[in-house]
Parts: C-alpha cells; structure tokens; sequence
C-alpha cells in the first residue's frame, strides 16, 4: 500500500515539475529579446554574426522543437547559459549554493525549534496571559519584513553592542544575524501551527481517553497529544520552505552576503532572463522535492493515508 | 493545569486588538490620501542646509541624507506602498475568486485543468514567482503590484475553491440547477454570497502578504528608480547611514511593518469572528 501512495505522489509531483518548468519555457518565449542577440551585444557583434549565433542556439528551429531540447537539456541539468556573462547557468548556481542553504538550514533549525517550543507553551494554557503572548509574537513574527528586522538587528547588535559583524560572510560569527532574522520570521508561522494542531487534538476522545486512565498529563501531551499534532505539522513546515527560499533572498541582501538571491536581483536588474528563469526553475524543483520527501514520510507516519482513508 | 477546550468565537466589535489594527489601516490610508495636505511641499523637498536632522519639532521623524522630512516621505509613500498593496490584492482576487469558484461549483475536467494549473504556480516558491515576473515585466512599482499579485493569486484560488465545495452541496445550489439556472448565474447568485465568509478574512490576510513581499521586491531595488517615496524602498536607502541616522530608515520600515501586522490582525479577527476555520 506504502508503495502504491508513494508512486501516486511521485507522478504528482513529476507532473507539476513539468507544468512549472513549461510555463518557464512559456514566459521566456513571450518576452521580448532576441537571446543570440543579448549573448552578443556585449561584444558589439555584426549581423551575420548574431545570425550564426542564432543557427547555433537553435533559435531558428520550429517551437516545438525547442521545446523538446529545452526539456532534455533540462533533464541533463543544463539550465541555459547566461546572457550577460555567457557562462553555464548552472554552474552559476552551484557557485552560490553553499551560502544561501547554510543560511536557510540554519534559519530552519532556529524558527522550527522556536515554533514548536512557543507553539507548545501557548497550546497548553489557552486563553492565558501565556497564550496570548505567544499568539502575539507570532503575529508579530509573520508581519515582520526580514528588511526591517534585519536592520534593527544590525543597529542593536552590530551598530550598538558591537557584538557581532553587520555584513559579509566567512566564519560562524557572520552567520548568527541573518540566521536569527531569517529565523524568527519563519517561527511565528510554525508556533501557529503547532498551537492550532496541538488545541484541536487535545480534544480528541483518544487524549480523554489517555486522561481518563489516569496517564500524568505531561505523559499524555509528550507522547500521545505531540505525535498526532506533529505530522501534519510536518507538511506546512516543508510549505514554509518556499518562504524561507524567498526569506533568504532579503535576508542575503540586507547582510550583504553572497547567495542565490544576490544573483537572482543583479541578474534581473540586468535583465539576464536565462539566469532568472534558472533560479526560479531550481527553486521550484526544491520546493517540490522537500514537500513530497514530507509527504512520504507523513504517509510513512500516518497509516490513514497510505490506505488511502484520508 | 492544562486546559482542554476550544476556545469561543467573538464577533469583530468586541475584538479590540482587531479594530485597533482597522484603525491604524483607516489612519494609514488617510494620511497617504491626504499626503498633499499634510505635507505640501512634497516628498522632494530637499534642503541641503538641514541633512541628518534627529526627530524633533518642524520634522517629527528627522530628515534624510538631501534634509528630505522622513515623515513627509512616509506619508507621500504610503500612496505607493498601499497602492501597490491594493492593486496586488485587486490582481489576485480577480485572477483566483474566478478560478477557484469556477473549478469548486463545477468540478470534473474544468476542476482538474484550472487546479493543475494553480498546482504549477505553487510549485514556485511565491517571492522568486514574483521576481521571476519582474523580470519578464522589467522593474517598476506597477510591475512589482502585478508580480505580487500573480504570485498571491493561486493561494487565493484555492480557498476560494475550497469554499465554493462547500456551498455547492447545499439543497439551494441543487434547486437553482434545477430550475434552470444558467451556471454563470449560479456561481454569482447563489454560490460566490455564500461562500464571502471565508474569503473576505482570507483577502485581509493577502493584503499583508502582498504589502510585505511587494515591499521586499522594492526593497531588492526592483521598483521605482531611486530616490521615489516607497516605504521598502526608504528602508533600502538609509540603509547607508544606519550609524548617523537610524531613523531615515527605521521609520519607513516601521510604518510597513505596523501596516502589514494591522492587515493580518483584521485577517485573523475576520476569522474568528466570521466563524472560518
């Protein structure tokens, strides 16, 4: 049965990998620009010249065949090359990788641990002065611009306490700013969740049941309440990943660091549309792969839904 | 002790945070509105005989690196800011109420087509979306409202799909299908006032995820050319002289980040007092 939902989701997802990277294919073929043209202008080029570079592209063939060698090279993992400095989009990529997933697995690991914990304190005393405080920084966490939070952090702790480096990167030290500000904005969304599901399972007749047989009330909520609230969790956290992708971007440019963002922003401002379209497709092709590796093990997790009842 | 109970539903009058957060929007967008009439000389004005001023009497929120008045700046920016917020929000309520409602009432292949598509948009992650539609746009404040919008779109279609599912099992639906109605008629009539709840307090809650990306994109530096009033935009200015004059940037950023908190509050008051899950 395991197996069976785990292929339904696979073809799910291949499906809508295709459908994201068509309608990149789509949109680049609407905008206007001549790529043999951009790749050349550079250097100035003569007409006959832009006309070879075109033949070379495959610029002259018919549509769909474009299409078709858009979507192999793709498979073979060639995202294009960039107009402005006529190198491989994916090695582009790859180049700035490290710094943005360090500062996202790092932001990951402290809004996730701060959510859960915060999300926990306020499902346990709802309607508290505690819940209350908890349900407000979370607010407060998701209306935050990273921009702005980004900034006071640098006036407090830069600026004023002179604790830790505002800009660049390098040893550990430049990570802690960004981490934290990436961090808590992904936090408040994460204590909503885990308060929301931890409120509604609390009323489930198995948690009275447990109450009922007299379990300690920290053992009902650790071991019994956590595990069915968490699952489900697991899902909207993998959901947050596109935000924390997004996050990164501000955050990167707020601490001057390198990243996928930085290169997205010049190469927009740039209009070097193939590095665009690369980095959006990438993004989109981890987004997809983080949420269905949560949706198997959710299914791993969760026996209703393998057998397909829920 | 821990509790175990479900907490009440109140209606939005008796939520005081929820009309307090109305108010701050109303007085936001009263003070955009009234920009001229608040600070008549404009968001230009520069006098380079008062650069760097501190927050005092005569420029309540300081002056900027060309003694710009911050304040002048903010209020003449809120007209770009929640322009842009609105136009967003116009853009992904008019591209998804229509899809998601289409695709709920009706179901079957219509459903599965226009729910692939919106499947697709939420494969990107929604600010590279939004950048990725910049840049087929180029840069600009009106760019950037579209962009955002686009990207908020396909979230928007699918509460409104999960809302039209719900009311179109309803015996009311059923009569009107079979007294003839036309299914034009039927998704506006009958099925789009029943379903308003849910997507009324959805709509506050986008208004702030448009305001706080559309105002990441411009503070990325992919909206209005340099120096144009727009709170992200500020903040990405002054970010130059945070060691002189903190508040040529921490005001702009504060008025956004007030803005965007008062939507989601509304949103979340909405909720709680429309009875959305």
């Amino acid at each position: 049965m395991i197996v069976r939902y785990a292929g339904r989701r696979l073809v799910q997802a291949a499906f809508v990998l295709w459908l994201a990277v068509t309608l990149a294919f789509v949109a680049m073929q609407l905008t206007p620009g001549d790529p043999a043209q951009a790749l050349l202008a550079v250097s100035g080029a003569a007409p006959e010249e832009v006309a070879k570079r075109r033949a070379q592209l495959g610029l002259d063939d018919p549509l769909p065949a474009q299409y078709v060698r858009y979507l192999s090279d793709l498979a073979r993992g060639n995202l294009g090359q960039s107009w402005l400095h006529g190198r491989p989009v994916g090695r582009m990529i790859l180049e700035q990788l490290p710094s943005t997933l360090e500062l996202a697995l790092a932001a990951l690991a402290i809004g996730v641990s701060a959510g859960l914990g915060l999300g926990l304190l306020g499902a346990v005393r709802p309607r508290t002065w505690l819940d209350t405080a908890v349900t407000s920084l979370a607010v407060v966490s998701l209306s935050t611009p990273t921009s702005w939070s980004g900034i006071l952090a640098i006036l407090l702790f830069s600026l004023g306490l002179g604790w830790l480096p505002s800009a660049g990167e390098g040893d550990l030290r430049h990570l802690v700013l960004p981490a934290l500000v990436l961090g808590f904005a992904l936090s408040g969304s994460v204590a909503r969740l885990v308060r929301a599901r931890v409120v509604e399972v609390m009323g489930e007749p198995f948690v009275l049941a447990a109450r009922a047989r007299g379990l300690p009330a920290w053992r009902v909520l650790f071991v019994h309440v956590l595990r069915a609230a968490l699952a489900p969790a697991l899902t909207v956290v993998a959901l947050q990943f596109g935000f924390l992708l997004g996050g990164a971007v501000v955050t990167e440019s707020v601490f001057a660091r390198r990243g996928l963002g930085k290169l997205a922003v010049e190469a927009i401002l740039w209009q070097d549309l193939p590095v665009v379209r690369g980095v959006v497709v990438f993004g989109a092709l981890v987004y997809i792969l983080v949420n269905l590796a949560a949706d198997l093990a959710l299914g791993w997790l969760d026996p209703r839904l393998r057998e397909g009842l829920a | 002790m821990i509790e175990w109970a479900v907490p009440p539903r109140r209606p939005l009058l008796r939520q005081p945070v929820a009309l307090a957060a109305l108010a701050w929007l109303a007085l936001a967008g009263l003070g955009a509105g009234c920009a001229s009439l608040l600070a008549p000389a404009g968001p230009l004005a520069a006098d380079t005989s008062r650069t760097f001023l501190p927050p005092g009497p005569g420029w309540l929120l300081g002056t900027d690196f060309l003694g710009r008045d911050v304040l002048a700046r903010i209020l003449w920016g809120g007209r770009s800011t929640l322009g842009m917020g609105l136009l967003a929000l116009a853009v992904a309520v008019g591209a998804g109420l229509p899809v998601g409602l289409v695709a709920g009432t009706f179901g079957g292949w219509v459903d599965v087509l226009l729910m692939r598509l919106v499947d697709a948009l939420l494969a990107f992650p929604g600010l590279l979306l939004a950048m990725a539609i910049v840049a087929l746009l180029g840069p600009g404040v009106s760019a950037v409202a579209v962009a955002v919008g686009v990207a908020a779109a396909p979230a928007y279609a699918r509460v409104a799909r999960s809302a039209a599912l719900e009311v179109r099992v309803q015996p009311y639906v059923e009569a009107a299908r079979a007294v003839g109605c036309t299914p034009w008629r039927i998704v506006v009539r009958h099925v789009l006032p029943n379903a308003a709840a849910p997507l009324v307090a959805f709509a506050a809650t986008q208004l702030g995820w448009v305001l706080l990306n559309g105002a990441a994109l411009t503070f990325l530096g992919l909206g209005a050319p340099p120096g144009t009033p727009e709170w992200g935009a500020m903040l990405a200015e002054g970010r130059g002289y945070l060691r002189d004059a903190p508040w040529v940037s921490t005001f702009p950023g504060l008025a956004l980040t007030l803005t965007v908190l008062a939507a989601n509050l509304v949103g979340d008051g909405l909720q709680e007092a429309l009875r959305v899950r």
